[in-house]
């Protein structure tokens, strides 16, 4: 008798969502899905409204990265303008996302991930959350909970507040930063590099911890893409798109943000809300790509910084002789190497002279009907692309929002834990855990990626093959 | 364990919203850290409860009430909680939530999705929950107690409403914390 698992909904995860099962005759996987259920239309609702007012609401798309939209909507409005943005305006924009990856990778690994890989997968799911790594290991929480308000703190001193600042808009931004919060900031950064030193031990250790199931949790071939710098470094604001494959090779290098439709299609299911985009030249099967701070590690030549560096080509053996890293696991390990260096990078960026100019906006009128913009969010590449007429109003609007694309492959992740660890008819909390943990490692933003469509809490159902219900958590 | 005064169990949803609000909640910080040694936090996106619990004391709601799951979600929280706090702009409003609200729920969906596969009609409410034709400010559906405004709420606010229930008083927020934005 074929039956259907379903878990809903999935927890500590940034959105609404489930997972279904189907077994088959023998009891073996014959589908899995993972359903996104939240559903929110702002590629419709914003048309008719003012590019300007974009920013402010877009970064309403999502709480956890407000500024990833602040600034790829400011960037699509930078285009609409046509005119040069002040280079002092993307030192400082370039800082606030720095602060902003900080804050939202150090919420997924000590906050979101952090009770699985301390506590362990298997543990009491009572205590399996942040009250409980509290108790086991405070010290830990209260260093990840000051690594988060740094970032956020960042984003405060530049933006008023940490979440959704009215700050960036297009051609510029509309403050910059005072010399006692310059100073301010350097000074908390020898703890915070202290706090990533510490992350990264423990990541090695988990890594060690979990070796024999690692490979359980998303590891199969597949493409990557994000953006790397002219030289082909990390890069998290501008630069060029690059795709690998899963043996390294290069399949698009230098190609233009703003050419993305050539690269990218959208499919679409009926049981979820969330599109499943692919790499348009291989189709929806080949196509399958993930984004992220995996991704970006894996399509960079190296980070550009020399701590993040360092520990980049420590990394790379987990992937082997020129080849990317192609267990999803390892976006956990990836996330602490971007927070690295996005410290190194912050310190540069205070360091540096360009910020003293008082030239932060370019003004102009509409000069270009259609703007595209771009920025790596911590969860990936994320677009924005308007058409507006004369007046600068919108009558089109086009979000792709950096967990879609990894919807194939935390589908694939599913399957995959769900072929290793599931026996019988019942779903026991190690299990259960673990497909929830193996949606975690992409820290799926919902509530972004539903921007169009969806929320996601996870929710499982074990079904029959006539789809009676069996089992369900 | 010994006996100790039972501790206050709180709880936090999250609706049709961005999480900004819990985002916010977050800010909070070290401030957190101490929070969590006096009430129990039962049900929220940060603990793995898949059910509404019983007998929950407060329940910071964030997010407008936009599909059936939410709809049915507010009731269990009403139904189980002491105080119903609208959490946000998004709860005590609609905000951007409700933008939706002018374009017909067919449009807004077809307008999204082109293809054969689309998530629209009767096959796809068997896996995912029905839109509302209007997302609802919370107090819509159900009875709130408090409303704590803002998009999201400042930490400040949320220390302030929580701190007074903590003592047992009523939340009075002074003037400039019950601004909208």
């Amino acid at each position: 008798m074929s039956r259907t698992v379903t878990i809903e909904p999935v927890t500590r995860i940034e959105g609404h969502a489930k997972i279904t099962i189907e077994l088959d005759d023998a009891g073996k996987v014959a589908d899995s899905r993972f359903h996104v259920t939240e559903f929110r239309g702002f590629e419709k609702f914003c048309i008719g409204r003012s590019f300007w007012e974009m920013p402010g609401i877009t970064a309403r798309v999502c709480g956890i990265c407000p500024v990833s939209h602040l600034l790829a909507s400011s960037k699509a409005g930078d285009a609409i303008l046509g005119v040069r943005t002040p280079a002092t305006a993307v030192a400082l924009r370039r800082l606030m996302n720095h602060g902003q990856l900080v804050q939202s990778h150090a919420l997924s690994f000590f906050l979101l991930s952090g009770p699985d890989l301390v506590l362990g997968m298997d543990a009491d799911p009572a205590q399996r959350n942040m009250v409980g790594l509290i108790a086991a290991n405070p010290d830990l929480v209260r260093r990840g909970v000051r690594l988060r308000a740094f970032g956020q703190q960042l984003i405060r001193s530049l933006g008023d507040r940490s979440i959704h600042p009215s700050w960036a808009v297009p051609g510029g931004v509309r403050k910059s930063l005072s010399d006692e919060q310059r100073s301010d900031t350097l000074k908390q950064l020898p703890e915070m590099y202290a706090t990533v030193e510490i992350a990264l031990d423990l990541m090695k250790d988990v890594l060690d911890k979990y070796r024999d199931e690692l490979d359980a949790y998303g590891d199969f071939p597949s493409l990557f893409m994000g953006l790397v710098s002219a030289d082909g470094g990390l890069e998290h604001y501008d630069g060029k798109l690059r795709v690998i494959d899963s043996d390294g090779k290069i399949l698009e290098n230098g190609a233009n943000p703003e050419n993305y439709q050539e690269l990218i299609g959208e499919a679409e299911q009926n049981w979820s809300y969330l599109k499943f985009p692919y790499y348009k030249p291989l189709g929806p099967e080949a196509g399958m790509y993930r984004v992220g701070p995996l991704a970006r590690l894996n399509v960079c030549d190296f980070a550009g910084t020399p701590k993040a560096d360092r520990e980049l080509r420590q990394f790379r053996h987990y992937g082997g002789h020129g080849k990317p890293v192609s267990g999803s696991f390892y976006y956990h390990y990836a996330r602490l190497i971007e927070i690295l260096f996005s410290l190194e990078r912050i310190e540069e960026i205070l360091a540096d002279e360009i910020l003293i100019d008082h030239h932060i906006r370019s003004q102009a009128g509409v000069n270009q009907n259609i703007g595209i913009g771009v920025s790596e969010a911590p969860r990936g590449t994320l677009f924005h692309h308007y058409k507006v007429d004369d007046n600068g109003i919108l009558e089109d609007v086009n979000l792709i929002i950096a967990t879609g694309q990894n919807n194939l492959a935390m589908n694939r992740t599913v399957r995959q834990l769900a072929e290793r660890f599931l026996s019988g008819d019942k779903l026991d909390q190690g299990l259960l855990n673990r497909l929830e943990h193996g949606i975690r490692v992409y820290d799926p933003c919902l509530s972004c990626s539903t921007h169009a469509a969806g929320q996601l809490p996870l929710q499982v159902q074990l079904r029959s093959a006539k789809g009676e219900l069996l089992d369900q958590a | 364990m010994s006996e100790q005064p039972k501790k206050i169990r709180l709880a936090t949803a999250w609706l049709g919203g961005c999480s900004g609000c819990h985002m916010s909640f977050l800010d909070l910080d070290e401030l957190l850290i101490e929070l969590v040694e006096k009430v129990d936090i039962v049900y929220g996106p940060l603990v793995d409860c898949k059910e509404f619990p019983q007998d929950v004391d407060i329940c910071l709601v964030e997010g407008a009430v936009t599909n059936v799951e939410n709809l049915e979600l507010a009731r269990s929280i009403r139904n189980n909680s002491k105080l119903v706090i609208s959490f946000g702009d998004c709860a005590v409003t609609g905000n951007v939530t409700s933008m939706r609200n002018r374009i017909p729920v067919k449009d807004l969906l077809t307008a999204v999705y082109h293809e054969a596969q689309a998530p629209i009609g009767a096959e796809s409410l068997k896996f995912l929950p029905a839109l509302l034709k209007k997302a609802l400010p919370l107090h819509q559906a159900i009875k709130v107690d408090i409303y704590l405004p803002g998009c999201p709420p400042a930490p400040e606010r949320i220390a302030t409403a929580i701190t007074a229930l903590l003592d047992k008083q009523p939340v009075n927020l002074p003037p400039e914390m019950r601004t909208f934005g």
